[in-house]
């Protein structure tokens, strides 16, 4: 009952802010209302006993990306309009089209986890010792080794890509 | 029913107060090791020498006038202060002052929470305390404010980098992130961590310099140049705040440096038997004396150096603490695996 109340209200701050980021005036609000948002994902994560998931989230996305979006906000000052209004409608036909992917995406994955109750997530067993940071250590190197490896390198790529676009002398 | 509830509460109550007495005194101590190294008297009207300094600075600050300039804009001006001092409190929630003491009776652990992510908790939080600097910067809508914003957000990303490729090696010894099990690890190894990584440790200790904005890393208030920095604009108890937040974030690293690497709570030499007389003396007050010891090097610091330059100090984050972090970092894994 609690913890249903809790949800609820956690998932309308979330919407709430969200639906902020995107319709505040001022650049640097909209950047303020991510990080509310972000930090409500990160009580949710908590919520559902995934600490470590929860600090890692506040760490790497209010922690660090978003001073990082902080920053180039603040070095290009937005305080003026721009001259030229940008398309707007063609902006909301891609958002309208980008939207239903989304939606299309997340409700065949909902289906398919319903057609199939006993999957890997709802049968995991309860951490056995030590808790979930371990067990996310353990399944990283063990079971989804090359996924973890993969994302690594494409990563290293990005940051090899940043810096070259950085120098002025290649 | 009193374990749940009542014993929680009573000692974040009082945590809170002895963190925000202890972080008024601080502004006594720094003015009076500063003033003794420059060989002057410091204040010394107030009380006996000065004592009560701290309490007449808090009753003028609550009386000045509160401005908040005229195109600032209004709403984050008023988060800002807000922002960079909660998060230096709540870092307090997993400090573990000791394991537990009796007390009328009951096992009183003398820590707030013992979670499993300890210290990555304490990294995540304090990397919020950023955005309390960089609004500050912003909402003052004046042009030393904005600058120093800009330097202390890239300041303080680069510092957490180094900072933080030294906390895993760290964990790679204790093999945990809670900061009890951290200290219970230095037991079990009869050694202070700081005699196994040195490295780490003088790490730790600049880049704590620089992410509390410390002399000789305070560039975001850098008198000479920012007329004050960050805070230019704020008057009265909202630029009180963001005094009040810098000491509690150097109490912070003062605490997490004491229990990494100092063995928090332990007493010096915690496998030498023979030494069995340090034991009578309670573990918080080991702790607490550790972490005096480097809140007083904080303040002898920044008596000593002068400022670094801004180039100096990227050069020295990028160039210098973060390769030798790796470098560190790569020595201890390749340690554990062998040993």
């Amino acid at each position: 009952m609690l913890e249903s109340l809790v949800f609820y209200s956690l998932a309308a701050f979330i919407l709430g802010f969200g639906v902020l980021v995107v319709t505040a005036r001022n650049t640097v609000h909209c950047v303020l209302f991510l990080v509310a948002n972000f930090l409500c994902v990160a009580v949710v994560y908590v919520m559902l006993a995934a600490e470590f998931l929860a600090v890692i989230q506040i760490l790497v996305y209010a922690g660090g990306i978003v001073v990082l979006y902080l920053f180039v906000v603040m070095l290009v000052s937005l305080r003026r309009a721009p001259d030229t209004p940008p398309d707007t409608r063609r902006q909301s036909q891609l958002g309208f089209i980008l939207s239903a992917v989304m939606l299309a995406e997340m409700s065949a994955i909902l289906m398919y986890s319903a057609a199939r109750p006993s999957s890997a997530v709802a049968s995991a067993p309860a951490p056995a010792g030590g808790g979930n940071t371990e067990m996310i250590g353990m399944l990283l190197y063990s079971d989804y080794l090359v996924p973890f490896e993969l994302a690594s390198m494409l990563l290293l790529v990005a940051m090899v890509g940043a810096i070259l676009l950085a120098r002025k002398d290649v | 029913m009193i374990e749940t509830y009542v014993l929680p509460v009573l000692k974040i109550l009082v945590l809170l107060n002895a963190v925000l007495v202890s972080v008024t005194f601080m502004t006594l101590l720094e003015r009076k090791v500063i003033a003794w190294v420059q060989v002057r008297l410091g204040p010394m009207r107030v009380g006996p020498h000065g004592a009560l300094q701290p309490i007449a600075d808090a009753i003028k600050l609550l009386l000045k006038e509160d401005i908040t300039p005229a195109r600032a804009d209004r709403w984050v001006f008023t988060l800002a202060p807000i922002v960079s001092m909660v998060p230096a409190l709540i870092a307090f929630a997993v400090i573990p002052f000791d394991r537990d003491v009796t007390f009328f009776g009951y096992r009183v652990p003398l820590f707030i929470a013992d979670i499993n992510v300890g210290l990555l908790y304490i990294v995540s939080v304090t990397a919020i305390g950023v955005y309390g600097i960089i609004l500050a910067g912003y909402a003052s809508n004046s042009k030393f404010p904005l600058l120093a914003g800009l330097r202390a957000s890239a300041q303080l990303i680069s510092y957490e980098i180094a900072i933080t490729m030294m906390l895993v090696s760290i964990v790679i010894m204790a093999g945990t992130l809670s900061m009890v099990g951290i200290v219970d690890a230095q037991y079990r190894a009869g050694v202070w961590y700081v005699f196994l990584q040195p490295v780490a440790f003088v790490i730790l200790f600049i880049g704590g310099l620089a992410e509390t904005n410390r002399a000789p890393f305070d560039l975001p208030e850098a008198e000479q140049e920012l007329t004050g920095g960050f805070h230019t604009e704020y008057s009265g108890m909202r630029f009180a705040l963001f005094f009040l937040a810098e000491y509690a974030n150097m109490i912070v690293v003062s605490a997490v440096a004491a229990t990494l690497f100092f063995g928090g709570w332990l007493r010096p030499f915690p496998n030498v038997p023979a030494l069995w007389l340090l034991g009578y003396v309670p573990g918080w007050v080991w702790f607490l004396l550790k972490t005096f010891v480097f809140l007083y090097i904080f303040i002898w610091i920044r008596a000593t150096l002068p400022r670094y330059r801004y180039d100096q100090l990227m050069r020295l984050g990028w160039k210098v603490l973060i390769p030798l972090a790796i470098a560190n970092l790569v020595v201890t894994a390749i340690l554990k695996v062998l040993l």
